[in-house]
């Protein structure tokens, strides 16, 4: 007991020995400022949200994810991990491994979400493989999504721009929202026992920076973009002659993540 | 690939879980929720068959299945608050409700039947209670003030209004627990994201269930009270009680086995995730024991006991056997139905497993511990309001 009063005191007095000699107090000086001019310093990634004084409302964002590109590294779950501290066991994103062999049988995985990327291989796929690829899933922002119509607080909710999100002080934790969501993507962070799920990096967004996600993707697999805005690569790709699909269509969530090249296979 | 083969890919490909899948969110306590209000409806309907359809076999039981409802009422939100992840925030879900959520809608439908079925109970027991305030001295008598609400009168006139009043919240009571359970099913049957849950039988299944439940557990309790406390049974009760539990039992089981029917026969793309979590981690717990042992053979059990005049001994031997049987088979209907509907994962793929623990939070432990407490709370009920004495002050013998 005395032992770790006494290192308290130590602590203590090296804090106040440091913040004289100016060594905490220099560097939080350093941080603070370098933190809210953030946006400022990295370059805007989505044109024209800094300085365009349009209400935000009028944006309309898209997600789409380029199945024919993904490589299946794991770096976009990695960059999600590492931006919104996920616990283990849970994914906001993560990216699903389709085998398909000679005789259409599927094979799907995604060992720890796909966090290693994939490394190891399949050694019991029963016939030569025909087909394989990546697919990365992460929250839909559905036009109509059933976790807001069933959350019974308003916990999640739909902002102006389309988002869904989820509010922490008010989620009451009872998980109907995770029931609802056709698609698996919220779970229930077990530290502050509310509802989680992608945000497509919300509050980057509205910096005008990528999700980090999208940023991190080493093949471009992964767009994002506003659909109001028409140089947009988003735009020309929903505009133009693409295999463009969403999941579970049937659900009638319709999602704003498309999917380019998806396989019938996909779920 | 080539529709004979389609058996085969779904065996091949029956393994890929979404990994925010693997673990069952709601576990022992959900199963607990909707069979605690169920027991509830059901002892309500119970009572109701005397005070509004006149049954009159079904007096001795009238009045307590009224307390053995309140009771199980009291403690039917404490699964909820167990399994919350912020309970002290659980108020919200009345004061700020989402008006599209079926979960919201549950607060004021439960809080406005506690009110109806205390303000029965009260009503009925008004008489009796007056009776013992005169006899009761200090803190039971203040009690028994307060139950009285304020009025010791018991001339005809005023008994005659009491009646009326009674009557009228019976039968407003009916509905109400019906809409109380029915409206637990609705909370599941809503789900479009679930296969098992997702079907307008659901309100249907879970109300039936619940009345077959609350009729086992008074006819359970009503027998062994009555045994341990010496006095008569009145067969003709237990008889008429096994009839209702017959009945309703069949409508319930039908519909339990239609719904799974109507599936298989629409054969929709539903029904090969369906079709894997019944022959897989459904089997044993639902064909063996929910379907096979504790449905056929309550089934036929009750036909006989219904059909067939039983000498009262072997009727008094059955008729709790039965009601056992027929209380675990709705607590495993519930169990197949809300942790059932959450071992498929939503990749169709795969599904997962899942065995309670003893000590966890939200395990067996606590769920035994919420059982035992309407049991206890029962009792307490007895101590301040008998549950075998008439108006007249007349106790069952
Ligand atoms: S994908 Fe799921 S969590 Fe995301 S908006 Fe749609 S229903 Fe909600
Ligand atoms: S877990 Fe939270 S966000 Fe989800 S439905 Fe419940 S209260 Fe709403």
């Amino acid at each position: 007991m005395i032992d770790i009063q006494k290192e308290i005191q130590k602590d203590r007095r090296a804090f106040i020995k440091n913040v004289l000699s100016g060594t905490i107090a220099g560097s939080l000086l350093m941080v603070i400022p370098a933190g809210a001019a953030l946006d400022q310093r990295l370059p805007e990634q989505i044109s024209g949200i800094r300085g365009d004084d349009s209400p935000f409302t009028e944006k309309k964002f898209a997600f789409v994810v380029d199945v024919t590109a993904c490589i299946g590294c794991g770096s976009c779950c990695v960059a999600d991990k590492n931006e919104y501290n996920v616990p283990d066991g849970n994914y906001r994103t993560w990216v699903e491994r389709y085998i398909i062999d000679d005789h259409d049988e599927v094979f799907v995985d995604s060992p720890n979400g796909g966090l290693d990327g994939y490394t190891e291989e399949r050694t019991d796929i029963p016939y030569p493989v025909r087909d394989t690829f990546f697919v990365p899933k992460l929250c839909n922002m559905c036009e109509k999504p059933s976790c807001v119509q069933v959350c019974p607080v308003g916990a999640t909710y739909k902002t102006e721009d389309g988002f869904i999100l989820v509010d922490k002080n008010r989620c009451v934790g009872c998980g109907y929202c995770i029931q609802a969501c056709p698609y698996s993507v919220r779970f229930l962070n077990p530290i502050s026992k509310t509802a989680e799920k992608c945000t497509w990096c919300y509050s980057r967004v509205r910096q005008g920076l990528l999700p980090a996600c999208v940023n991190v993707c080493p093949v471009h697999a992964r767009k994002f973009g506003d659909l109001n805005d028409k140089t947009s690569e988003v735009y020309k790709l929903l505009r133009e002659p693409h295999v463009i699909s969403v999941l579970k269509p049937g659900m009638g969530n319709q999602p704003a993540l498309h999917y380019l090249g998806l396989r019938r296979e996909v779920v | 690939m080539s529709v004979a083969a389609h058996g085969e890919t779904v065996a091949a490909i029956s393994n890929f879980i979404f990994p925010n899948d693997l673990h069952v969110h709601w576990s022992l306590m959900i199963v607990l929720y909707p069979y605690i209000t169920g027991l509830v409806a059901g002892a309500f309907i119970v009572s109701s068959l005397y005070h509004v359809f006149h049954i009159k076999a079904l007096k001795p039981v009238a009045r307590f299945s009224l307390l053995f409802a309140l009771a199980f009422l009291i403690c039917a939100t404490w699964p909820l608050l167990n399994h919350l992840g912020h309970p002290e925030r659980a108020l919200s879900m009345m004061l700020t409700p989402n008006p599209t959520s079926a979960m919201a809608g549950f607060g004021y439908i439960y809080s406005a039947y506690f009110i109806v079925l205390l303000l029965e109970i009260i009503f009925i027991f008004r008489p009796v209670v007056v009776g013992l305030r005169e006899k009761a001295t200090g803190f039971m008598r203040v009690l028994y003030g307060i139950l009285a609400i304020g009025s010791d009168n018991v001339s005809e006139k005023a008994l005659k209004i009491d009646h009326k009043i009674i009557a009228f919240l019976a039968a407003i009571g009916i509905p109400m627990a019906c809409v109380l359970h029915g409206y637990v099913g609705f909370i599941f049957g809503g789900i479009k994201a679930n296969p098992l849950w997702a079907t307008p039988l659901m309100p249907l299944i879970f109300l039936l269930s619940a009345c077959v439940s609350g009729i086992a557990g008074i006819i359970l309790t009503y027998i062994l009270l009555m045994k341990i406390s010496g006095r008569a049974i009145d067969m003709d009760c237990v008889q008429t009680l096994i009839k209702f539990l017959w009945g309703f039992f069949i409508l319930d089981f039908v519909f339990e086995m239609l719904e799974l029917f109507s599936h298989f026969y629409m054969a929709t793309h539903h029904w090969h995730t369906l079709e894997t979590l019944y022959s897989g981690p459904l089997f044993n717990t639902f064909w063996v024991f929910q379907v096979g042992i504790f449905s056929v053979i309550p089934f036929f059990l009750l036909m006989f006991m219904s059909l067939i005049r039983f000498k009262d001994g072997l009727l008094l031997f059955f008729a709790p056997i039965v009601s056992i049987m027929i209380l675990l088979q709705v607590l495993l209907m519930r169990w197949n139905v809300v942790v059932g509907g959450q071992l498929m994962s939503k990749s169709e793929r795969g599904a997962t497993t899942f065995h309670p623990m003893w000590l966890e939070k939200e395990g067996i432990l606590p769920a035994i511990i919420i059982m035992i407490a309407p049991v206890v709370i029962l009792w307490i009920i007895g101590k301040v309001l008998p549950f075998w004495v008439d108006d007249e002050g007349v106790e069952a013998v």
